[in-house]
């Protein structure tokens, strides 16, 4: 795609430069030269010369983020690349926009506790909602979805919002499943969000303990029963959490795990659940001994004497130092920033740096931040856009003083990606095969042609829910900025077909071409 | 342009480091020339994710371990309060699938129990990605087994094969693109590449795109064929009433495939799956319950889907089946967990309906896989094998490019 331009006209230049220096006779300095810079490439693989800084430039905002805004590009000129990332990765070094601090108060449901959430807004008859001085029409599933959005739009800590949807979808809870609906936007707060650059370790504790996650894979009910037990009946676990904390959080599926292992791993996380199972009146997480099955256990070759909670922690602590887990959330963070396929030679790197550092996610990312492979012209602009990437994207390159993203909220759950909404645990891909489709590729370009119009109400403060929005002033996109922002990363057939389309259409236009659908 | 052109474009899309997806299955264009005279005939392909308790659809009730194995979650037999609505003397219908109850009487609903792929796996994931694929115990066949089949048949439309899915599912992936539509209101709405001045824009910048190209194409041809439809139609258009609604429902997808396949004849494949609800671990209920629930959900929108299909129902196979089936005794939470064997659906005209097909050889410890699962002894590919042979003609080799390195084994008479 484009960085085949910066290709051509890294030539061409080189070409100029060449027959001059040619000219000149400068030969011998040049050999000694040319040694120099190949034994510099040779040695610092991060700096292959095929990429422009300009080029870098883009990657780092597509990959560590989502896409180019007019402040972000200019942060990324001014500080460098380098620079850049290493602030992105240290996200509480980067002023979040005041702003969008602001904004998020509103969502009145993201300061509250699981507890407090089930109390205020569980199943309420109409009266109770409409007294309820809390209740102001959004659900706490509805007030997630926004704040996730506006902070993809307008968040500077772009790599920090891009770890969340990345971990939220590794660790996924659907709102869908019953008491869920009410935790998804608590639960990225309390459980992901805080860990997204830290010890594997904690994300995975915080996740096997939150609410949200033992209600949705149902360990809360996982526990022996003592009453069947003493009828001499044989007791069967719940196996739901364990297996899919095995097969999708940790060491990933055909990792050499057995059938047994799963069985004694639910048996192990039996009693863990909730404080109040009945009534719910204290979903928190507590650990019942009496529901606990106290027998001796061998779990992936290691014994693990009967006792209590400890049983768990132990077994999490196991996974967590897995080889076959280092290399699968090598793989998967691979994937996400690199290529649907990627590199054995990268995953092998990151697995080793996740091994060295007992799971320290920065760790890992700066492996990979650092890698040829991550700055491989081949990989750069190839890597195609979930909704999600894209619409966000494309209004982040508009500009737009984004105050309501419920207009994205709606494309994005047209197009199969509703925002918390993957009903299974493996979370939503980022692969091309699921999310490239006939449907899907017109959808996007008829959507960013009506964003183009101004016709979204994307910058008036979201009217209340059930009614329209206010009829809004509309003005169209300026395509200049837009093109002045994004053409260099279009190739020069696009740019041209764009300044010889009519004038009305060229913000579509930019924002609709098929170098934009890759990231 | 002609599809066997796409092919063209997707073959020469290899050197492309990321067009993988498109290309790996690779059906030669001359393929499609297949002369057989198979157009009329329209399988649809209805999977319920999250595997379906398959022994609580089709219920042994003469079996007693049934009811030892499953003391709270057991439908009662026929004849008791809530009891299953009688089949055959040995099976019981679900109460909440009476809706089809008169399908069974005509006999144009069938089942093949016992029945899924024979790769054993208790993910959710590669279990389904199994039967997408058609390749069991090969996760690496990257093409759905839908494609494939779409590569093989003369029908060379944009709409040949449709999905009502809001993403294109991995079965119908693969080197041919193929179109799919939620039932979300979009195909009534004008958009904005309805209007020829963005059609030409878009036209024009997607001209070049190596990998989009096609795919832009086939979205933009398919959704004219589709919007003539409406376009011509009078207010009571079913497709209009289905799409109005605008809640992509099971019954709402349904209401909307049929009438898109009622009126266009060249629709031939379809595939519409229900995601969730089916992986009752917990509290599955009995004849009421949680998984009644879902299961009077299916009905109604199988109901609607027949109803809607009409005069074409009687040229139209539905086939509806679940990655595997579930524990037979149930949990100490009133659920179930995964399992093995499972029941595979049969409705349409060729159908030889009012009969459970397959190698039944009851609950008895001995007879379980590993002693705890429902056996497979129907490879899901054998019933589906016959209605390609049969119900759209395709001849052996053809057969072998759908389901690779696969012998039918038992062929089942289930087709009139």
């Amino acid at each position: 795609m484009w960085q085949t331009i910066w290709q051509k006209t890294w030539q061409k230049t080189w070409q100029k430069i060449w027959q001059k220096i040619w000219q000149k006779t400068w030969r011998k300095t040049l050999v000694v030269c040319l040694t120099g810079c190949c034994w510099l490439c040779w040695n610092q693989p991060s700096l292959a010369a095929t990429l422009s800084n300009e080029a870098k430039v883009f990657h780092v905002l597509n990959r560590l983020g989502f896409g180019a805004s007019p402040s972000s590009l200019e942060q990324v000129r001014s500080i460098g690349v380098e620079a850049y990332i290493q602030a992105q990765l240290h996200p509480s070094s980067i002023p979040e926009s005041a702003i969008l601090i602001d904004r998020l108060q509103q969502f009145e449901t993201l300061q509250l506790s699981p507890t407090e959430l089930l109390q205020q807004y569980r199943v309420l008859p109409t009266e109770v909602v409409e007294s309820n001085a809390n209740f102001k029409g959004l659900t706490p599933l509805d007030q997630a979805t926004q704040a996730k959005l506006l902070r993809a739009i307008s968040s500077p800590r772009q790599l920090e919002e891009v770890m969340v949807d990345f971990w939220y979808n590794h660790f996924n809870v659907a709102s869908d499943k019953g008491l869920a609906r009410y935790w998804v936007g608590v639960y990225e707060r309390d459980a992901i969000r805080p860990y997204v650059f830290g010890k594997f370790r904690d994300l995975l504790g915080a996740t096997a303990k939150h609410p949200a996650m033992l209600f949705y894979l149902d360990n809360w009910v996982n526990g022996i029963s003592p009453r069947a037990a003493r009828r001499g009946e044989l007791d069967e676990v719940n196996e739901n959490y364990a297996r899919e904390v095995m097969e999708l959080h940790t060491m990933g599926v055909g990792s050499g795990y057995t059938e047994q292992d799963v069985i004694t791993l639910a048996r192990i996380f039996t009693g863990w659940g909730f404080c109040q199972p009945r009534q719910f009146e204290d979903p928190n997480f507590c650990f019942n001994p009496k529901r606990h099955d106290p027998s001796n256990k061998i779990f992936l070759g290691t014994s693990i004497p009967g006792g209590g909670m400890e049983e768990g922690e132990r077994a999490l602590d196991i996974l967590a130092r897995h080889p076959a887990t280092a290399r699968y959330i090598s793989d998967r963070l691979a994937q996400y920033f690199v290529a649907d396929r990627p590199p054995e030679s990268l995953v092998n790197r990151m697995a080793q740096t996740f091994q060295d550092t007992n799971g320290e996610i920065r760790a890992v990312l700066n492996t990979l931040f650092d890698s040829p492979e991550f700055w491989d012209p081949q990989v750069v602009g190839h890597k195609f856009k979930s909704p999600y990437q894209f619409m966000v994207a494309a209004v982040r390159s508009s500009g737009m003083d984004v105050k309501n993203a419920r207009p994205i909220g709606s494309i994005l759950q047209q197009l199969g990606m509703r925002l918390y909404g993957c009903p299974s645990p493996d979370g939503y891909k980022n692969t091309q095969d699921v999310w490239l489709s006939p449907y899907a590729i017109t959808r996007r370009l008829d959507w960013v042609a009506v964003l183009a119009t101004g016709r979204l109400p994307l910058t008036v403060d979201p009217p209340p829910l059930g009614e329209r929005a206010t009829r809004i002033e509309r003005t169209p996109l300026a395509y200049q900025p837009l093109l002045d922002l994004l053409g260099s990363t279009l190739s020069t057939e696009t740019q041209q077909l764009i300044e010889a389309s009519p004038p009305r259409l060229r913000a579509a236009a930019v924002l609709g071409s098929p170098e934009l659908m890759y990231r | 342009m002609k599809r066997r052109h796409f092919l063209h474009l997707a073959l020469t899309a290899t050197t492309s480091a990321c067009a993988a997806q498109w290309v790996n299955a690779r059906p030669t264009g001359s393929s499609r020339q297949n002369p057989a005279n198979s157009s009329s005939q329209r399988l649809i392909v209805i999977m319920l994710r999250g595997a379906v308790d398959g022994l609580n659809v089709v219920v042994p009730y003469q079996e007693a371990a049934y009811y030892q194995l499953r003391e709270t979650i057991a439908i009662p037999k026929p004849g008791q309060p809530d009891g299953a609505i009688d089949l055959d003397g040995f099976f019981g219908l679900h109460p909440a699938l009476a809706p089809l109850q008169p399908l069974w009487q005509q006999q144009s609903l069938a089942f093949v129990h016992a029945c899924g792929s024979p790769f054993f796996t208790r993910s959710h994931f590669d279990a389904q990605t199994y039967l997408e694929n058609g390749t069991p115990g090969d996760k690496s066949t990257p093409a759905g087994w839908m494609n494939r089949l779409l590569a093989v048949l003369p029908n060379s439309s944009p709409v040949a094969a449709i999905s009502v899915e809001p993403t294109l599912p991995r079965i119908l992936q693969g080197s041919i693109p193929v179109i799919n539509l939620p039932a979300n209101g979009t195909l009534l709405q004008p958009l904005p590449l309805d209007t020829p001045a963005y059609r030409d824009l878009f036209n024009q910048l997607y001209q070049d795109a190596p990998q989009l190209h096609p795919i832009y194409q086939e979205g933009r041809e398919a959704r004219q064929i589709l919007r003539r439809l409406i376009s011509a139609a009078d207010p009571e258009n079913p497709i209009l009433t289905a799409n109005e609604i605008g809640r992509p429902t099971f019954a709402n997808n349904a209401r909307q495939l049929a009438a898109l396949m009622v009126q266009e004849p060249q629709i031939q494949l379809a595939f519409m799956s229900i995601d969730g609800g089916w992986d009752t671990h917990v509290a599955q209920g009995g004849s009421t319950g949680a998984l009644a629930n879902q299961l009077r959900q299916l009905a109604e929108g199988l109901k609607v889907l027949v109803d809607g299909l009409g005069s074409i129902y009687a040229e139209t196979t539905i086939v509806v089946f679940s990655e595997f089936g579930r524990t037979v005794q149930e949990n100490l939470n009133r659920g179930t967990d995964h399992g093995y064997g499972n029941v595979l659906w049969l409705l349409g005209g060729k159908i030889r309906g009012g009969q459970v097909y397959g190698d039944w050889r009851g609950l008895a410890t001995n007879e379980l896989h590993q002693g705890r699962f429902l056996p497979i002894t129907t490879d899901f590919r054998d019933p589906l094998s016959t209605l390609l042979q049969t119900h759209l003609h395709l001849d052996r080799s053809r057969l072998s490019q759908v389901f690779p390195d696969f012998t039918p084994q038992s062929q089942l008479d289930f087709l009139s």
